[in-house]
């Protein structure tokens, strides 16, 4: 019933391009490694291209890319751009290392709203004195040094925003803290609260109810409407946390 | 001489009536970050109104909820009511819908008989701070102006035209406003349900085939009371999964105004301009463009028809 507007699968995995109503397209993807990808290759696509600059939003998700078009955009045409754009990507991952090119476009001047690259590391430092910490550490069988020292050691990836405002969804986590979020949520977690939930981790930007689980606070502000980038942490940043 | 007499005109709120939001197009560009579109859910009637007075359509305008909108004129500031058709009235006599409302003078705004949300432009716009790029207020996100309250004090922009040295300082376009009836109201005043076209969505194949024949059924659905700028809930018969996709979970999706998501009770959901912009249940269709504005005008307790209309 759904009408189609292309079942090509460019590169590996089962991509669908479909009609998301009279002015968007849903680019669905295998997986987030896929969604990572694409996304950046259609956000670094956008910077030069003349047809995707008709491009408003840009939305991954964990499995999808939503791509929202200015209303009588020729929806057709920006499929099949974006089929080409998500093929040319693919090629270049199949491609020797040197060969690749990042999502790092030339820089046209100053970007317009959501089209800038990803950001570089941001260290974000964390007081681990959250209230979930000791019953995290039960759940996972680990001390609670061990907690700090897994949740500090790795390199995350903003893999989407979406709950509120400057609130992202970092993937890398390691896989002894993925604990299931809390049975009654929050009514209210702190600003700044640093917390994991299944396979994510997160800092929250503002007071807001919760359910995940809290491990420590982080004092960077991760969104300011007064930022050209009001958001610290766009999707393909790279993030670590670090104990102070 | 400027209209507003070399002063900085302006409108001091004297009763917002039940909620009155400052809206312009919205917010574009931000929905990666968390920040949605917003803007004015009834977009087409905003753009009317700005047009009437001048207006390019990135102006900011006044939303009003139901009516009982109270305001005064610092300055003269010319007026343009359009969405829901409502009794409007200066120092207590009734006016059309295009005005100049002079410096000192009471704009009040009755309620409508039908639909939801009327809008009021200024020649000259809104002239809060914008917050990354609009001035619309959004209330999931909570960015932009806050919903107003008496005693507030609204800057207008200079008039399109307001800087021309012609000495009619009357606005570019401001002819428009002599007798001009309002803009054709989205809600028609006769009985019988309010007719939504909808185009199949992303994830119709989640839904039993037959699908079709229950969301757009004659007897169509009732707009529940939880239904704001985010989502017009309906009451009605609810959708079935399709055989394999039973009790199956999506994983979070990008959303637009108008998409018709089905969370399990099976019952739909219509995301309005407000929509969260990520959602975590299937969306079975999505609203034609034009008739999310006609979805910003149903109210608690209209029946709505959806007909399905299949895309160009």
């Amino acid at each position: 019933m759904s009408e189609q507007v292309s079942e090509v699968a460019p590169g590996p995995g089962p991509t669908r391009v479909v009609r998301f109503g009279a002015a968007a397209l849903l680019v669905e993807l295998a997986d987030l490694a896929h969604v990572r990808r694409a996304d950046d290759a259609l956000r670094a696509a956008r910077r030069h291209d003349e047809l995707l600059a008709l491009v408003e939003d840009q939305v991954p998700a964990a499995e999808s890319v939503l791509v929202r078009v200015r209303p009588g955009t020729d929806l057709r045409a920006v499929a099949a751009r974006v089929r080409a754009v998500l093929a040319d990507a693919s090629r270049a991952d199949d491609a020797p290392d040197e060969g690749r090119v990042p999502g790092s476009a030339a820089s046209d001047g100053p970007a317009s709203a959501g089209v800038a690259p990803p950001g570089a590391l941001v260290v974000l430092p964390v007081t681990y004195d959250g209230p979930d910490l000791a019953e995290v550490a039960e759940l996972t069988g680990r001390t609670v040094e061990d907690v700090v020292a897994r949740h500090t050691a790795v390199t995350y990836t903003v893999a989407f925003g979406g709950f509120m405002p400057g609130f992202a969804y970092l993937v890398g986590l390691d896989p002894v803290l993925h604990v299931p979020r809390r049975a009654t949520p929050r009514e209210r977690v702190p600003a700044g609260a640093v917390a994991v939930a299944d396979r994510f981790a997160a800092v929250y930007p503002a007071a807001t109810p919760g359910g995940w689980r809290l491990l420590g606070t982080c004092a960077t502000v991760l969104f300011d409407v007064h930022r050209d980038e009001p958001a610290l942490l766009t999707p393909g940043t790279p993030v670590r946390f670090e104990a102070r | 001489m400027s209209p507003a007499g070399g002063r900085r005109a302006a409108l001091e709120v004297l009763d917002p009536g039940l909620l009155t939001l400052v809206q312009d197009r919205g917010r574009p560009g931000w929905a990666h970050v968390g920040v949605g579109r917003s803007g004015a859910a009834d977009a087409g009637a905003l753009r009317a109104a700005n047009r009437r007075v001048g207006n390019d359509d990135d102006a900011a305008g006044l939303e009003v909820l139901l009516g009982g909108l109270r305001v005064r004129a610092v300055g003269d500031v010319r007026v343009s009511v359009g969405g829901a058709v409502v009794d409007v009235r200066v120092d207590g006599r009734p006016v059309g819908p295009d005005l100049l409302l002079r410096d000192g003078a009471e704009l009040v705004l009755g309620r409508p008989e039908r639909g939801l949300r009327t809008y009021v432009a200024v020649g000259g716009g809104v002239a809060v701070e914008p917050v990354l790029g609009s001035r619309a207020s959004d209330r999931l996100g909570g960015l932009g102006p806050a919903p107003l309250a008496a005693g507030d004090v609204l800057p207008v922009g200079a008039p399109a035209g307001a800087l021309s040295t012609d000495g009619t300082g009357t606005g570019g376009m401001a002819t428009a406003g002599t007798g001009t009836p309002g803009a054709r109201p989205h809600v028609r005043p006769d009985e019988g349900p309010v007719v939504l076209r909808v185009e199949p969505g992303p994830h119709a194949h989640w839904f039993d085939p037959r699908w079709p024949g229950v969301l757009c059924a004659p007897e169509g659905y009732g707009v529940l009371p939880e239904s704001d700028r985010v989502a017009v809930r309906l009451d009605g018969p609810p959708l079935a999964r399709a055989r394999g996709f039973v009790g199956r979970e999506l994983a979070p999706v990008g959303l637009v105004p108008g998409a018709v998501q089905v969370p399990p009770d099976g019952r739909p959901v219509v995301f309005g301009v407000d929509h969260p912009v990520t959602g975590g249940y299937p969306v079975v269709a999505v609203l034609h463009a034009g008739d999310v504005d006609v979805l910003a005008q149903v109210r608690p307790g209209d029946a709505v028809q959806l007909v399905l209309r299949l895309a160009l």
